[in-house]
């Protein structure tokens, strides 16, 4: 017994002379970043920054946003970089968002910043760059199965798809939300549910993540996932069999954003990393996956995107977006989510 | 050592009160391990978010959610199927190994050992491979999804027949050749004999085997988290109350929901436990198998099928991490082993998990012999010793993930002095000892039965420290079981997902959580890949194990043959 006391007191004794060794700042970054990508972000911030060191925390967007509010009284993250605008002006609303107003944040377009900044006040959230749904498209397993390349959102809803489409979950998967926002926006309320519900008869299942369902398309366990652009394309360039499907109706898309939590107590260090964050440099990193990003003139053309892709945008309300999130997911619970993989 | 003692009154009631506060550490350690995180849990079940008493309320918005009970049928279903599957199969192949002369029974041990060396999430992952809708064998399921129910029985029943075998070859090696030769005296069939004889012998093996294998199963995370599909089942469900919605009252009552089965499967084996122990007469001789080619063969044909099969879902999950794009392009890489460039943590949560499991290998298994040292050969003290018992039989009812979520709900209150450990390593090898502590309690206890107490007695009557006796005569002594509890507590370190999923942080990333992340995320060849790096680690040390065992044994044990 003594023995593991004094083990357990040797190594909180450890830890501590370790944490005092590292003079470096340890911020604690909530993000719903893609995981391939997150890596690179802490890399790249950390060679202009090599003071500050950034320990993620990562899951879909849903799960991150139930997480921050759920710790609402006792935040335990000092910024979250990379999640989607929806979600921050939820946190917004609940005053959980420090105002600040990086250097240099006059440089971005101004759609992607906190419209608050045109009355006077500083933003509570700079944008990032946007992401965008997709359809990805199996187009082996399509042929073998007999199951047609969909041009539109309504396509989906045809027999011959039964089965075969698979769709994230909006309570925990932000693709999944701006999808569902984007129908609701597009036809307005009734017709978004008339329309889910008819693609719920296809839906084989509705998964965690939004990356997911274009996984499993890429590996031919679906045929058809709705997913987003940024995701199908990376597939496509590592050689899966999957075309990138933009509806004629229109895509919907959300924006990733950063912002500081009310109440850190390392606030010199959060600005820091959010100064870096709309900077040329840091767009120019978005812009490795992303077709459009917040800093004019960086974006260059990728892979597998359609040049077009800004035309094929609706023209998305954050502002209803996140305002009724909360209702929309409630209600989409009760309707679906006997479909649902276990999160 | 017996040098400048002071007089033997003193000195004893020093020692004595020693004995008291080791005595008083160890009921600490499962109190705060155990008893208050788990009163901590029942508080939350009947309260609101805001914190207020609210009765039974959760639990009736609980049964009137449809999605949130059916979960109950669903995990009770799936348990049973995959008890009987089990149980069935265990029971045949343990026959074979005890009761018939069928060759190559080393080998199959082996084999069958093999499926407790990887999380339960690598079964799953292979039977996607398998059976998935690029699946080699996905004609066998006849146009049934492996999503659900049939992955789930199928994966459970992979993992947990390593258990179930363990304890019916134990079951059935008890046998009195006695029996036998009378009923062949009285020309009874071998039918009838099976039935009158080798059933009832091992009838408390086989009831005990159903309760371990139902437990194992209706707790189980990993299996139903990757393969379950829309089919929720009580483990998942209150994963997704907990991480998905962070809805902890909810999470509680589901906690509390899964708590009832394994509780009732915990009292039934205690009782059969009890009664199992004057089964066999001292006078017993022990019945040898004597050849008889077709029953053999047969067995054989049986074992191996179960072997093939555990090698080939072993096989698949290596493979799966190994092909470049599965199902397009299946040239061979090394690329999905490079997780650098994925979250879910890659080689450092390996690291993380390395340290995780010789932390709680050592710390564990020092802990848990000593006390049961203390329980089982101090004299005085009697309830206190008696309660620490039955508190070190206890874990074996609480489900990992019941666990887990009663360690946040404990240890994240702002009041707790304890609060500094959450979110540290610290708090992940309390939860991982604790949670796994019956089972080396138990094993302790045996080894130390064995023990002469003259031991103490003598050590006593020369005036030595108890604590003397102990690392002079008493460990060294029981080495094997003290090396097979410290294995046994490593591998499962390295494989449980259920206990930490709640309580790992960005620091302390595990390498069984991260299998789970990368698998949720799509990246399913590396999620393979971790997998089978946490297969290769537990074998690696196993085998490290049966090599020391074996040297002890030939070597520093040799007192125990000439004895």
């Amino acid at each position: 017994m003594s023995f593991f006391t004094r083990t357990l007191l040797a190594s909180a004794i450890g830890m501590t002379l370790s944490t005092a060794a590292q003079a470096a700042t340890e911020l604690t970054v909530y993000t719903a970043v893609e995981a391939d990508d997150l890596q690179k972000y802490a890399e790249r911030f950390q060679q202009a920054h090599p003071d500050i060191e950034i320990n993620w925390v990562r899951d879909s967007t849903g799960v991150i946003t139930a997480r921050l509010l759920a710790e609402k009284d006792n935040p335990q993250a000092d910024v979250i970089w990379g999640l989607a605008a929806t979600s921050l002006l939820v946190l917004e609303e609940e005053g959980m968002l420090a105002r600040y107003a990086p250097e240099g944040v006059d440089a971005l377009d101004p759609k992607f910043v906190d419209p608050a900044i045109r009355e006077g006040k500083d933003p509570a959230w700079v944008g990032m760059d946007a992401w965008v749904a997709s359809i990805c498209y199996n187009t082996i397993e399509g042929e073998r199965l007999g199951v047609p390349k969909p041009g539109s959102w309504e396509d989906l809803t045809r027999p011959e798809y039964e089965g075969h489409v698979i769709m994230p979950n909006p309570s925990s998967s932000g693709t999944g939300y701006l999808d569902v926002a984007s129908w609701m926006q597009l036809w307005n309320e009734e017709g978004a549910w008339d329309y889910m519900d008819r693609l719920h008869q296809n839906i084989s299942r509705y998964t965690h993540s939004g990356s997911a369902p274009c996984n499993l398309a890429a590996s031919g366990e679906a045929v058809v996932g709705v997913s987003f652009a940024f995701r199908g394309a990376r597939l496509k360039s590592q050689g899966a069999p999957v075309e990138l499907v933009f509806p004629t109706e229109g895509v919907g898309w959300d924006m990733e954003a950063a912002a500081i939590i009310e109440g850190s107590d390392k606030r010199h260090a959060a600005e820091t990393l959010l100064d870096w964050a709309v900077t040329e440099e840091a767009n120019a990193l978005y812009n490795e996956g992303y077709a459009v990003v917040a800093y004019p003139g960086v974006a260059q053309p990728i892979d597998n995107y359609p040049a077009n892709i800004t035309e094929l945008m609706i023209d998305a309300d954050f502002n209803w977006a996140a305002n009724n999130r909360d209702r929309l997911l409630q209600e989409w619970q009760g309707r679906y989510d006997g479909k649902s993989d276990s999160q | 050592m017996m040098v400048g003692m002071p007089s033997w009154s003193r000195r004893w009631s020093g020692e004595s009160l020693i004995r008291l506060l080791a005595l008083l550490l160890a009921l600490g350690l499962l109190v705060v391990g155990l008893l208050f995180p788990l009163a901590a849990m029942l508080v939350k079940s009947v309260q609101d978010r805001a914190g207020d008493f609210v009765g039974l309320a959760n639990f009736a918005r609980y049964v009137q959610t449809p999605a949130l009970a059916g979960s109950i049928v669903n995990s009770l279903t799936i348990a049973l199927t995959s008890t009987a599957v089990v149980v069935g199969l265990a029971f045949l192949c343990a026959y074979g190994l005890t009761r018939t002369c069928m060759p190559g029974k080393r080998l199959f041990r082996m084999l069958a050992i093999l499926p407790i060396l990887a999380p339960s999430l690598l079964p799953a992952i292979s039977l996607v491979y398998l059976f998935g809708n690029q699946g080699w064998f996905r004609e066998v399921l006849m146009g049934e999804s492996i999503y659900g129910p049939i992955g789930i029985v199928m994966g459970l029943s992979f993992w947990i027949f390593p258990h179930a075998l363990m304890i019916l070859v134990t079951a059935l090696s008890n046998s009195d050749a006695r029996l036998y030769e009378a009923a062949e005296a009285l020309g009874t069939p071998k039918w009838r004999s099976f039935f009158t004889i080798t059933l009832p012998g091992a009838r408390y093996g086989l009831i005990s085997c159903g309760f371990v294998a139902f437990t194992l199963a209706i707790t189980d995370f990993g299996v139903p988290k990757i393969i379950g599909g829309q089919f929720s089942v009580l483990a998942t469900d209150v994963y997704r109350q907990v991480v998905g919605q962070q809805n902890f009252q909810m999470g509680a009552v589901v906690s509390v929901i899964l708590l009832l089965p394994a509780l009732l499967s915990f009292v039934v084996d205690r009782w059969i436990q009890r009664r199992q122990v004057a089964q066999l007469s001292a006078r017993a001789v022990p019945w040898q198998p004597s050849p008889s080619p077709m029953r053999d063969w047969t067995f054989a044909t049986i074992c191996y099928g179960v072997g093939a099969i555990i090698l080939l879902v072993i096989g698949t999950a290596i493979y799966a991490s190994l092909v470049q794009f599965w199902p397009y392009n299946l040239s061979l890489t090394f690329k999905h082993y490079a997780f650098e460039a994925l979250a879910g943590g890659g080689w450092t949560s390996w690291g993380n998990s390395l340290k995780l499991a010789f932390s709680v290998a050592t710390i564990g298994t020092l802990a848990i012999f000593f006390n049961a040292w203390l329980i089982e050969k101090s004299e005085g003290y009697r309830p206190l010793r008696q309660g620490l018992h039955f508190l070190a039989m206890l874990p074996m009812a609480v489900p990992g993930m019941v666990l887990g979520l009663a360690y946040i709900f404990f240890f994240n209150q702002a009041g707790n002095p304890l609060n500094w450990i959450y979110g540290t390593l610290i708090i992940l090898v309390l939860n991982t000892l604790v949670h796994f502590y019956t089972v080396c309690h138990l094993t302790s206890v045996t080894a130390l039965k064995q023990l002469d107490p003259e031991f103490e007695a003598v050590g006593a009557s020369l005036k030595v420290p108890f604590w003397t006796t102990f690392y002079r005569v008493t460990l060294p002594v029981s080495l094997p079981a003290v090396l097979d509890i410290s294995v046994y507590l490593f591998v499962n370190a390295m494989t449980t997902v259920s206990a930490v999923v709640f309580l790992y942080t960005s620091d302390t990333r595990l390498a069984s959580v991260a299998v789970m992340h990368l698998n949720e995320a799509g990246y399913f060849a590396s999620a393979a890949a971790m997998a089978v790096l946490i297969f290769f680690t537990s074998l690696g040390v196993k085998l490290a194990h049966a090599a020391i065992s074996h040297l002890l044994l030939t070597r520093a044990q040799r007192w125990r043959q000439a004895g």
